[in-house]
């Protein structure tokens, strides 16, 4: 249960101002790609897009396709809701919902899904806090509420709650920025673990990170000031930190600009 | 860490354990400006607990001399006899003001709510403004004028659907048409009323909160496939909740103390008329009553009487306002 995506001809905008232009990307399933770039080139920006998120804020749009397995999810038929369920997202900061408790947030999104059976919802918690590496430090406080948790459990529990509807893609935008270095090494060996089943996306602003975790990574920068981002190239991990291209990669992975 | 509206700081500090601020910061309390608004803030803290003590030890010094010469049950007698042989109890009294403020409570919160979400989650900015401004303006309205316009404009118009009601619903002892009640000047009508008054103190604060709803929270919901109105009831309704229930009691409390529109509105009993469980009936309130009765006051024991059934008003406030309290300190583990 992992799929692939396709990004073709994608511009993205925020009212008429164009944030990322002409992006053209392909992931592969059950691989990990990783978003590099400086802060405003729109690697955030193209991550929302791949499951609809970008048009919660108001103003956003898009044009050009977003393929899942061949399936525009920009059709018109497309319901955002369905592509949100499909297309799973952990944020940038943890947020687990406050009045929650730790099984209920993770159980939040069948809930959603209309599954009311106890049986069910116990056994998809305990796989999914299982499958986010959390289930040995929170199985006896399964009631208690979500937010007392430290800030790298709290992120291992919004992990848990988007891998437990089971979606095709897992996107995940700076996972680690707002976590010390042994939660942010948790959550990396995590990452490989979820690569088996799902297909990862990963934004992240710690180059060290991206060459751990990813298979293939994207290096984005801006044209110019006030320009519209772009992709610079797509490549092999190994291939864009040895041996790019493009001088601009090079010269953002070996630290001379951004 | 939960502020009156229930709405948690923005800092993710883990609940509790917590240095009060003083412990926390003793670095310039020696300066001449920290001095004086240390001090201002203190007396002002002090001055606010002296003046509600007064005027319960007002209120408990006039009462008792009149309640000590009262012939009736104070607490379960339904008469209000203040000249001698004084027979005053508050039975009536307590349960119409009761009965008003929770029909009025009933009616104004789901509206309140539903109103506050919109503004704040469905509508358009264009719209959100101009609409809050109006709900707002409805709180400038003078009691009086929802005296006079409900007591002359509606309740003759409400009289019907009222009809309607205790004919369908007579069976109820709560709905029971009441011999002698013609018009519609009843308990039931002044709790509508009552939610018109009291409908935008509960929208401002409840919009307010849920207008402070993290954003994160919000796109947490719908990244998991959630639709509009299911993240407003997994993220929005659940973050607003203590706010919610704060800004009811504060509704519930000027329901409560609501004097003049009352007064206006409501019949009183019929002539001979036994008081009863219906809705449908005439009555008074506390404040209602005092404010009517307020002429004869002649002084001494039978103005005892009144100040005890004020008594009563004041610690039925508090009795509202420590339940929101409750209510509220008992989730606070799950509201950040």
């Amino acid at each position: 249960m992992a799929k692939r995506i396709d990004v073709q001809d994608l511009d993205i905008f925020y009212g008429d101002f164009k944030a990322v232009e002409g992006v053209n990307l392909s992931v592969e399933p059950r691989s990990v790609t990783a978003f590099i770039g400086p802060s405003g080139c729109g690697k955030s920006t193209v991550l929302r897009t791949l499951n609809r998120m970008h048009e919660v804020i108001p103003g956003g749009r898009v044009q050009g396709k977003v393929l899942l397995d061949d399936e525009d999810l920009y059709a018109a038929s497309m319901d955002p809701v369905v592509v949100r369920r499909t297309v799973g997202m952990v944020f940038q900061r943890p947020n687990p919902f406050p009045t929650m408790s730790i099984a209920d947030n993770v159980a939040a999104g069948l809930r959603l899904n209309g599954v009311k059976d106890k049986k069910t919802l116990n056994e998809v918690v305990e796989k999914s806090l299982k499958g986010a590496n959390l289930w040995n430090e929170v199985k006896d406080r399964l009631d208690k509420p979500g937010a007392g948790l430290s800030g790298g459990q709290q992120q291992r529990l919004c992990i848990a709650r988007a891998i437990a509807v089971q979606p095709q893609v897992l996107l995940m935008d700076e996972p680690c920025s707002a976590l010390d270095p042994i939660s942010t090494l948790a959550i990396e060996d995590l990452i490989h673990e979820l690569k088996d089943s799902f297909t990862v996306v990963i934004v992240t602003h710690n180059m060290q990170q991206a060459a751990r975790v990813s298979d293939q990574t994207a290096f984005f920068n801006l044209k110019a000031t006030g320009q519209p981002g772009h992709l610079i190239e797509i490549d092999d991990t190994k291939t864009i930190f040895n041996n790019p291209t493009e001088k601009a990669t090079e010269d953002y992975i070996s630290g001379r600009f951004g | 860490m939960s502020s009156i509206t229930g709405v948690a700081l923005p800092e993710e500090t883990p609940s509790g354990g917590q240095p009060k601020p003083l412990d926390a910061d003793r670095a310039s309390t020696g300066r001449l400006g920290d001095r004086i608004f240390g001090g201002a803030a203190l007396g002002s803290g002090l001055l606010i607990v002296v003046i509600v003590t007064l005027v319960a030890i007002f209120l408990l010094a006039q009462a008792v001399p009149a309640l000590s010469k009262d012939h009736a049950n104070f607490l379960t007698s339904t008469s209000w006899v203040t000249s001698q042989p004084m027979a005053f109890g508050i039975a009536q009294l307590l349960w119409t003001t009761v009965a008003s403020s929770v029909v009025a409570l009933l009616f104004a919160v789901p509206f309140a709510v539903a109103i506050a979400l919109f503004l704040t989650q469905y509508a358009p900015a264009w719209l959100a403004r101009p609409a809050a401004g109006l709900i707002d303006l409805l709180a400038a309205v003078p009691s009086i004028v929802f005296g006079l316009w409900g007591g002359f404009i509606v309740a003759p118009k409400w009289a019907p659907i009222q009809h309607f009601l205790s004919d369908t619903l007579g069976w109820i002892p709560l709905f029971k048409p009441t011999a002698g009640i013609t018009g519609g000047n009843t308990i039931f009508f002044v709790g509508i009323i009552l939610a018109i008054m009291i409908l935008p103190i509960i929208t401002a604060l409840s919009r307010e909160v849920f207008a402070q709803t993290p954003t994160t929270h919000k796109e947490g919901a719908l990244a998991l496939g959630a639709t509009k109105w299911e993240m407003v009831r997994t993220a929005v309704l659940p973050f607003g909740r203590p706010g919610v229930i704060s800004a009811s009691m504060l509704g519930l409390g000027r329901a409560l103390g609501e004097t003049i529109a009352v007064m206006m509105i409501i019949s009183g009993l019929p002539n001979g008329a036994k008081w009863t469980w219906s809705l449908f009936n005439g009555g008074a309130t506390f404040a209602s009553k005092i404010a009517s009765d307020a002429s004869e006051f002649s002084g001494g024991l039978s103005t005892g009487a009144y100040i005890a059934a004020g008594l009563v008003l004041f610690i039925l406030t508090f009795v509202v306002n420590a339940i929101a309290r409750i209510i509220i300190e008992r989730r606070k583990d799950f509201s950040e």
